[in-house]
Formats: structure tokens, C-alpha cells, sequence
């Protein structure tokens, strides 16, 4: 099977700093892979080089290749705004903006000029996916900022979704929330496989255990191994990626 | 000698609480000052008729418009220029040696006296650009005198604009100018909204610079390119010129009233919006 998302030898620099250190890696099509590692193993810097985040902030210098669909999506000419319609986000921290839980949701389609009915259609489509519609269904027009964390994270998922983006990347979603909402999220996740690509670091093995078809373990920057999920963690190839999922450090 | 803890608490108490008591006391004490002798002459026809014998009698009416025209004029080309000069510092341009130079050189500009901008307007607007003593030469000038404040305020409001919402925002597939409109500029309004009152209120009560660029002429002006005289410059003349003490106390209600009016209505129009939005 084609690979939705390739790296090929990609190293990401911060300041001089290595923070990814020569990663190459095939990511499935409609499969969850599920990243996991300690702190600073560079998980967080692999997911915001695939839709291009790292480069907003000063000081970022990458090296390699990654591919999407075959093209190199750091090829001068490649049209950033559309990737990140293609490779949506989800951020560790619900970040709602200021606005109604509706205009939240269609904040990324209006950019694209889609007006009218149609938004409807997609908040209701987007909010449904996201396990959200029935508790917001009878205040669309109440400010997100109401919500609370573990809606405002379905919202963001929502809002994602609303995109009609090909891959999702979701950095830690989970991090802040209670069991209820992270058990709703990942029932999502389970759901939306089917039409997506997703990717999913987190800093609970648990959680990538129970979604991931496949997980890669980071470390320092590099990849230490990749593989099915079940595979991983029943009989991990390398000493390190069994010393951390079974919790002798992290 | 070590002082108890329980009386430097109470000294620092009772020196903070006599700090706000003693501003509040010079606010309050100005204002009564003002009204008790200039509400007596106020009236609508004082407002709105026009004055007769160099102001010692009739109205103030030219001067009125005066002082909303200067203002409005000011404001209405130094925001546009401030607020975005404001986000090209703080969106568009990373913090440089250049970002540094322009922030240096807002700041001075905040500094010079009035008088300075009044003598510059003369020069040039005055006479190098032969547009006379007129609304247009003091408007103009005014604006560049607000100019440095409403360019420090819209980008201190820019900048407390939360750096996750430009993340979401890029994240959602915007571009650099689709997050400064849908998620900058409402977000920093309030803030942008002070800059702009502090602005109204320097230029309304701005004298100095407004007699050197347009003018102090007492009759109605009919276009943008005639001479007016501001409340300020009104009352400035009546009392310095000894003409009517009591219609200059007029004059000068009149400017409080509208001042506090400004930013009764600026407060309004802020909790409205933020009401809305939350």
C-alpha cells in the first residue's frame, strides 16, 4: 500500500539544536499511528514539521524530505495554506476562539469562501464525527469559551474535521482531560480512521495501546522503532522501547 | 531597628489608599472648579449660536464644530496609519535592529511638546504645502502628533492577543492577513479602542499646536480649507486676552462635558462589544 506520509532522513534544528535527528518513516493510509516517548524526544516537532507549523516560530532549520502523496511538501512552490487544509491539527490545550461554537466549527471553511447553507450542513456533519452534536446541538450560537475542557477539545476536533483535511494530526489531545471526555475522543478517533489519517502523540503508552494500529517510539530526536501497535508493545525489537512502555523511565 | 510586619502593612495601606484619594481629589476638585463657574453659562443657545464682539457675547457654535472637526480629521487618518503600522511591527516583521529603530523613534515622537508639532505643521503644512490655516493643516498635524500613541497601544494590544489563537488560526489553513482580520483585530480592538480615545482626548484639548496650523478665525468655516478655532483655543483667548472670564469658563464646561461624554460612550461601546463576543 502507498504511504500517505513519507519522511525520508528528516532532521529538524532549533537554534543550532537537534530536535529530530534523521527520522525516515512510511506512514499508513487510514490507520492510526500512534507516537509515543518521554519529554523532548522530538514527538511534538515530527507532528508540526508535517503541516509546517515549526516555521512560524524564528530559529527552526529542517533537513530531509517529506513527502505527501509523493510530493515534497517543503518544495519551494508548494502552497502552504492549502497543506495545512489537507494535514489539520488538534493542539494539546483546547484552544476555542473567541467566537460562537458555530463560527468556531466554520471558521476554516469561510476562509475558503464556503457561505450559506452549506456551513450548516458542515457544523452538523463536523460536530456529529466529533461526538459533540448532541450537547451543543440547542446553543450553536453561545460562545465556545462556555464549554467545558472536554467539549472544547471535541470542538477542536470538530473544527479540524470541518476542513475536509486528509490527515489529523492530534498532539496529545487528551493531556488536560478527565477519563469521560478522553474515552469520548478516542471513541471518535476509532470512528474517523476510516476516512482519515491520523496521528496521534501522546504521552499515555495506555492510550496509544488502546487506539494505534501502529506506534514509533521517540527518543533524543530519533526513532527508535515502528511498528504494529501489538507488536511494540508484547515484544519490542529494542531494550529502550521496553524499558519505556513498561515505565522504568519517561 | 526591624519595624513589625502588621505596622508597615498598615503604613503601606494607609500611603497607597492616601496616593488614590489625593488623584482622585484633584480629578474631582478640577472638575467642580470648572462646572460651578461654567454651568451657569451653559446653555443650548450658548452652544449652538454663533458669537458676537470677539466672543464676549453670543455663542460658540464655530467653535463647536472646531472641535469636532480637528479630532475627527485626526483620528480618521492617524488610526488607519497607527494600527497598521502597529501590525506590520508586530505580525508581519520578526523583532529586529530595524523594528527596534521604528519602536525608538515612535517613542521620541510621543515626546515632543506640542509646540514642536504645531511649528513643523506651520512650516510645512501651512506654508510648503500652501494649505493655509485650516481644518485640513490641523488636522494633519494633529494626526501625526497621536500617531506615535495609537501605535503603541494598538501593539501592546496586538501582542496580548494570545500566540495560540495565530496557531489555531494558521493551523485552519489561514493565511497571515485572514488572522490579522478574524482573530487579531477583534481580539486587540478594546485595546486599539484605548489608544484611539487617548488620542481624541490629547487632540480635543490640544492648543499650542492647533493655533499655529488652523488658525483662531472666529467665523463659520464652510470647507475643510478654512480657518477654525478648537473650544480649546477659544477659551485659551478669552481668558489670556481678558475678553469675557465668564464665557471662557463656558467654553471650558463645555470641553469637559464633551471629553467625558467621549469616553462615557468609548466605555459603552467596549462592554458592548465584549459582552457580544464572550
Amino acid at each position: 500500500m502507498e504511504a500517505k506520509i513519507s519522511a525520508h532522513d528528516l532532521t529538524v534544528n532549533h537554534q543550532g539544536l537537534p530536535l529530530l535527528d534523521d527520522v525516515t518513516m512510511d506512514l499508513p493510509t487510514n490507520r492510526i499511528l500512534g507516537i509515543i516517548g518521554p519529554a523532548s524526544s522530538g514527538k511534538t516537532t515530527f507532528l508540526r514539521a508535517l503541516n509546517r507549523m515549526n516555521e512560524l516560530q524564528p530559529g527552526f532549520t529542517m533537513a530531509g524530505l517529506l513527502l505527501l502523496d509523493g510530493q515534497d511538501i517543503y518544495a519551494p512552490d508548494f502552497d502552504v495554506v492549502a497543506l495545512r487544509k489537507r494535514v489539520g491539527m488538534v493542539f494539546a490545550l483546547p484552544v476555542p476562539l473567541p467566537m460562537s461554537i458555530h463560527d468556531n466549527v466554520v471558521y476554516g471553511p469561510r476562509l475558503s469562501g464556503v457561505r450559506g447553507g452549506r456551513l450548516d450542513e458542515l457544523v452538523e456533519k463536523s460536530l456529529r464525527a466529533a461526538f459533540l452534536w448532541e450537547e451543543v446541538k440547542d446553543r450553536l450560537q453561545t460562545s465556545a469559551l462556555r464549554l467545558s475542557g472536554g467539549q472544547q477539545q471535541r470542538l477542536c476536533l470538530a473544527r479540524t474535521l470541518a476542513l475536509g483535511p486528509e490527515v489529523i494530526l492530534l498532539d496529545e489531545p487528551c493531556s488536560g482531560l478527565d477519563p469521560i471526555s478522553t474515552a469520548k475522543i478516542e471513541e471518535a478517533l476509532a470512528v474517523l480512521k476510516s476516512d482519515y489519517t491520523i496521528v496521534l502523540v501522546t504521552n499515555n503508552t495506555k492510550q496509544a495501546a488502546r487506539v494505534a494500529d501502529e506506534t514509533a517510539f521517540f527518543l533524543q530526536g530519533r526513532l527508535v522503532e515502528h511498528g504494529p501497535t501489538q507488536t511494540l508493545f508484547t515484544a519490542p525489537r529494542d531494550q529502550r522501547t521496553g524499558d519505556y512502555i513498561t515505565g522504568r523511565f519517561g | 531597628m526591624r519595624v513589625h510586619p502588621r505596622y508597615t502593612q498598615k503604613a503601606a495601606l494607609a500611603l497607597l489608599g492616601g496616593a488614590t484619594l489625593l488623584t482622585v481629589a484633584v480629578l474631582v476638585f478640577i472638575i467642580f472648579f470648572v462646572l460651578e463657574k461654567g454651568l451657569p453659562v451653559l446653555s443650548l443657545s450658548f452652544l449652538f449660536t454663533n458669537p458676537q464682539d470677539m466672543g464676549r457675547a453670543g455663542g460658540i457654535l464655530p467653535t463647536l464644530i472646531g472641535t469636532v472637526a480637528l479630532p475627527v480629521l485626526a483620528l480618521a487618518i492617524a488610526t488607519p496609519l497607527g494600527v497598521g503600522t502597529a501590525v506590520y511591527l508586530t505580525e508581519y516583521t520578526r523583532e529586529s535592529g530595524l523594528t527596534k529603530v521604528i519602536r525608538f523613534g515612535t517613542d521620541c515622537l510621543a515626546g515632543i511638546p506640542s509646540i514642536i508639532f504645531g511649528l513643523f505643521g506651520f512650516i510645512f503644512f501651512v506654508t510648503v504645502l500652501r494649505l493655509g490655516w485650516s481644518i485640513l493643516s490641523g488636522g494633519l498635524t494633529l494626526a501625526f502628533m497621536v500617531l506615535p500613541t495609537i501605535i503603541r497601544t494598538s501593539e501592546e494590544a496586538i501582542k496580548a492577543v494570545p500566540a495560540s489563537y495565530r496557531e489555531v488560526s494558521f493551523s485552519l489553513g489561514a493565511t497571515r492577513w485572514q488572522t490579522v482580520r478574524k482573530v487579531i483585530l477583534p481580539n486587540a480592538l478594546p485595546g486599539i479602542v484605548t489608544g484611539v480615545m487617548l488620542g481624541i482626548g490629547r487632540s480635543i484639548g490640544e492648543t499650542a499646536a492647533v493655533i499655529f496650523t488652523a488658525g483662531s478665525s472666529l467665523r463659520m468655516p464652510h470647507s475643510v480649507f478654512d480657518s477654525v478655532r478648537t473650544m480649546s483655543v477659544h477659551f485659551y483667548i478669552l481668558a489670556r486676552e481678558g475678553i469675557s472670564n465668564q464665557n471662557a469658563y463656558g467654553t471650558a464646561a463645555a470641553l469637559i462635558i464633551a471629553v467625558l461624554a467621549v469616553n462615557l460612550t468609548a466605555y459603552w461601546l467596549m462592554n458592548r462589544f465584549i459582552a457580544r463576543r464572550s
